[in-house]
């Protein structure tokens, strides 16, 4: 990681853009296009992901520094727990009697 | 102090002390995506229960919503862009790009209040159902965590202004922009499983 | 008896007409009378600002945490002993069931989160900085914040009884009996806004010695050349990053179910009450994990300095403490088996719950083999230590009974539970806890506890404990279930009862020597001892007892594991020379940690008192104290070298002449 000598931050630009036509498109098969439910919310989905990720490493250089391992390490570890939040508790509470 | 200066980095990585408060601050947005994986987890668990009352389709209003996600995207943008002048030890330019995330934000907030506003006159509040509830809180936290960033980052620029570029402002920009930055990644997932996911059920 | 003085119900807030509390609200205002009375008369308020509430001494705010532990300890005991006095013969008439859903609430809650949190959380806070040759911690300010934190919610959790009524829905607080419709009152809110506040300040204490342990270490101190209790101190820490935000979530919706109408967890309206079971076990399961790591990682040290060996298997230690974090995080549900979610769910959590009994199991064996072929020599925090390997074994064996999902159906919240979840606290965190202070006491405070009353503490405490305990697993299979105030005479369960009553006043007896030991070791022990009484392995005991005030005057080098073991066998950085102090840069003390800690006080008490308006207007002062926060530009001070070449000249001296305590 150098101190910046370009004239203009063309990463970022480039991901702002990506980061655009990411949610437009995400937009679009959602509202425009005829798809069942599951397909809509995998595609959304993975873009939603996409976008993150993409954000987590042009904007916010999370691999950057001496500590950029530990960075990306600490997030992941995040991460897999969010998703186990979120997946287990909906598991759990829509299984067996717990659906009401 | 004074060891452990590296002035081949970039001014708010150049001490030890600063590189630690950037690792600390990092660890907190950890902690943050865990707080915002259980308002998910909240909602995900919540979100069909209308209790007879309003539904996604009765009060999302989706032209306005993507008006806050391309202003808060663009803010997200605009404070990468100050960074950027930060590095390039251009105070002035931090400000003014700086300034302009702030309104950005600001918008972005002018209109999710008024999204609220809507809710509550269509006779959607937070009392009304579960559904409800968490959908308030889901995206109040979030509107919550923005307005808080916008008082903290008014006050780092007076300290830029008063101050200069220094390790230490630096540094506070710098944590403030991975701030911004996490704020809009979240939002990512509310426009997606929230929003649009509502729309399409 | 309605007493309405300027428009406050003040019968409501003073609860009137019991006469224990009655009691109580006379002896809380004496003694707050009287601490002031003292202070002023012996002219120490100045002394009491400057040297501990504006601290950022890393020393003296474990010393805090561990003050407010031990107290806290005592009452929680006494919410126990009330508990088995209530229970000691059939139809008992002591506390009725509403007193005793509040003592049991309380009992819980102290427990676990302000006796063991600030106990372990204390004895970090003193170590581990010294552990790896730091001076202080990342953030030491920020430090001083989370306990100022922990006493806010501490002091506003124990006023309860006295002042609204006490939170009576468990330390789980289940809903829909802690929601409004069936807890009414503002008891319950107790729960969910001091928990909050000091919660908070656990987060930043886990952000904290993350950075501090990543980024601090001294030269040559590779992760894998850290002592265990700092490898369990950081895997803790993680662990806390990652499960205090489900529960400062879980807390706000209680918050907001109670204070504004919403139904995150009342079924009317479409809340879900397993919803907070599911939350509050999701953070409550590396709860547990996060109290039972450090005390794993003090045993390792007591186990491996009084082998006089290095610790046994290191690197496989340090794999079981990351594989006990990661299965933390998916065991929760067992909590909950019979709550409905069905036989995959079940099963599922079953097959993890009992996966994360084996990391523990390899550490059982690590430290067994630590001692196999060592020179054990039976101090008592050596005592505690070896108490604990077979009775957090009874515990833990228990869990894995409790872990098969089917069989949990019949065990579930009966007194086997119970038996269970004490089996595995107390000897493994208590028992630890106890070790580490008789352990580290001489390092903080230059003189030791007296080893002949901590035998009597350890025998009284140990059997004690399993008198009460014990009787509870058969118990439980009998039939006899938690939180019920009385049983029949007919029910055949009298006799273990009373048994176990009988227990818990011998462990009340071991409690008290405890109290007696500190009282006359602080009066009567040699203060003439070595800086190393126990001939240590470790980098905190390269020091003075107490600790000089910037801990090292030269950062120690490190060469290999068991760092000042090293130093000490090949006589490396002992000594000092003159020209190797130079001066040193320390954090200056603040006030605005203990001012946060009153505006969250204050904030506190009028959001469970339901005063709205009131707690926005003084939530400005929380905003204020961050805004000047952020504007104190305050780097510290130095310390010149004078100063440090005269505090190391007298320590360092008296090397020669310290009596050996350990014989």
């Amino acid at each position: 990681m150098e101190k910046s000598t370009e004239r203009f931050p063309l990463a970022h630009v480039f991901g702002f853009v990506l980061s655009l036509v990411l949610t437009f498109v995400a937009a679009w098969v959602a509202l425009e296009m005829n798809l069942s439910f599951t397909i809509v919310m995998w595609i959304i989905g993975s873009l939603a992901i996409i976008q993150a990720g993409l954000q987590l490493f042009m904007f916010m250089h999370m691999t950057e520094g001496e500590d950029g391992k530990v960075n990306i390490i600490n997030i992941a570890f995040m991460v897999f727990c969010a998703v186990v939040i979120v997946v287990g508790s909906i598991w759990v509470l829509t299984s067996g009697h717990a659906a009401h | 102090m004074s060891a452990n200066v590296n002035t081949s980095l970039p001014l708010e990585y150049q001490t030890e002390q600063n590189r630690m408060n950037i690792l600390g601050f990092w660890i907190f947005l950890g902690a943050e995506i865990v707080l915002f994986a259980t308002l998910f987890s909240v909602y995900g668990v919540l979100y069909k229960n209308y209790a007879g009352g309003p539904t996604h389709q009765d009060i999302f209003m989706i032209k306005e919503v993507m008006i806050q996600t391309v202003l808060l995207l663009t803010s997200s943008f605009t404070m990468g862009v100050a960074i950027w002048e930060m590095r390039r030890n251009n105070k002035k330019g931090l400000i003014g790009w700086f300034i302009l995330t702030l309104l950005l934000g600001a918008g972005f907030l002018f209109m999710e209040i008024n999204e609220f506003i809507h809710y509550v006159h269509e006779g959607a509040t937070m009392q009304t159902s579960a559904f409800l509830s968490s959908l308030f809180v889901l995206l109040g936290t979030h509107g919550a965590h923005v307005t808080f960033g916008i008082f903290w980052a008014t006050m780092v620029i007076i300290q830029i202004a008063k101050r200069g570029l220094t390790p230490v402002t630096a540094r506070k920009t710098f944590i403030i922009g991975l701030y911004w930055h996490f704020l809009d990644v979240v939002w990512i997932f509310i426009f997606t499983f929230v929003y649009l996911k509502g729309m399409v059920l | 008896m309605e007493v309405t003085i300027v428009g406050i119900k003040w019968d409501e807030i003073l609860i009137t007409g019991d006469p224990i509390i009655l009691g109580s609200q006379i002896a809380i205002l004496l003694t707050s009378l009287g601490i002031i009375g003292g202070l002023t008369y012996l002219k120490k308020w100045k002394w009491l600002w400057r040297e501990w509430i504006t601290t950022v001494d890393h020393k003296r705010i474990g010393i805090m945490y561990i003050v407010a532990a031990v107290l806290m300890f005592f009452r929680g005991g006494m919410d126990g002993l009330m508990m088995k006095a209530q229970t000691s013969r059939p139809e008992m008439s002591l506390l009725d069931a509403q007193h005793y859903n509040e003592v049991f609430t309380a009992h819980g809650v102290i427990m676990i989160l302000f006796m063991a949190m600030p106990f372990l959380i204390g004895l970090m806070n003193v170590v581990i900085p010294l552990q790896i040759g730091a001076r202080d911690v990342a953030f030491p300010q920020l430090n001083a914040l989370s306990f100022w934190l922990f006493f806010s919610g501490a002091m506003l959790f124990n006023i309860a009884f006295v002042v609204g009524g006490a939170p009576d829905a468990g330390w789980t607080s289940y809903f829909p009996l802690a929601g409004k419709e069936y807890s009414p009152g503002i008891g319950n809110n107790y729960y969910a806004i001091s928990l909050q506040i000091a919660g908070l300040g656990t987060l930043m204490t886990g952000i904290n010695f993350i950075v501090t342990i990543l980024k601090m270490r001294t030269k040559g101190m590779t992760l894998m050349r850290m002592p265990m209790f700092t490898w369990t101190t950081l895997i803790m820490s993680v662990i806390i990053v990652a499960a205090f935000p489900i529960f400062t979530v879980a807390l706000a919706l209680m918050t907001f179910d109670r204070l504004y109408g919403t139904h995150f967890f009342t079924v009317a309206a479409g809340g879900s009450d397993m919803l907070w079971a599911n939350l509050f076990w999701l953070w409550g399961h590396p709860e547990v994990y996060i109290v039972v790591l450090p005390a794993f990682g003090m045993f390792s040290e007591i186990f491996s300095t009084f082998s006089r060996k290095q610790l046994y298997g290191y690197k496989s230690m340090v794999v079981s403490i990351v594989a006990i974090a990661v299965l933390s995080m998916v065991v929760w549900v067992h909590h909950f088996y019979t709550m409905g979610s069905g036989a995959l769910v079940n099963s599922f959590f079953s097959i993890t719950t009992m996966m994360i009994a084996v990391p523990t199991g390899v550490k059982m064996f690590n430290w067994l083999f630590t001692m196999r072929k060592g020179r054990i020599k039976m101090t008592t925090a050596m005592l505690w230590s070896l108490a604990f390997v077979p009775n957090f074994v009874i515990g833990g064996v228990t869990g894995v009974m409790l872990a098969m999902g089917a069989a949990d159906y019949q065990y579930h919240n009966t007194l086997f539970l119970v038996a269970h979840f004490h089996y595995v606290l107390i000897p493994g965190v208590v028992f630890a806890v106890f070790a580490g202070l008789y352990y580290w006491w001489p390092k903080m405070f230059g003189f030791m506890l007296n080893e002949k009353l901590g035998k009597w503490h350890f025998w009284l405490f140990v059997i004690g404990f399993n008198v009460t305990f014990m009787p509870m697993f058969f118990l439980g299979l009998n039939g006899a279930v938690r939180r019920a105030y009385t049983f029949s005479a007919e029910s055949g369960f009298a006799p273990l009862f009373l048994l176990s009553a009988i227990g818990s006043v011998i462990l009340a007896a071991g409690f008290a020597v405890f109290c007696y030991n500190i009282y006359w070791s602080i009066r009567y022990a040699d203060r003439n001892i070595s800086s190393d009484p126990w001939d240590a392995r470790t980098l905190e005991w390269a020091t003075a007892s107490p600790v000089q005030h910037y801990n090292f005057a030269k950062l120690p080098e490190v060469k290999s594991l068991d760092a000042f073991w090293y130093m000490k066998k090949n006589n490396e950085g002992l000594a000092l020379k003159d020209e190797e102090i130079e001066e040193i840069h320390m954090p200056s003390n603040s006030g605005l940690p203990f001012l946060m800690c009153v505006a969250f006080g204050i904030v506190g008490f009028f959001l469970i008192f339901e005063w709205h308006l009131l707690a926005a207007i003084s939530a400005v002062l929380i905003i204020a104290g961050l805004i000047y926060r952020s504007f104190d530009y305050n780097d510290g001070y130095h310390i010149h070298k004078d100063e440090i070449k005269k505090t190391e000249g007298a320590w360092r001296k008296m090397e020669g002449k310290v009596n050996n305590h350990v014989s």
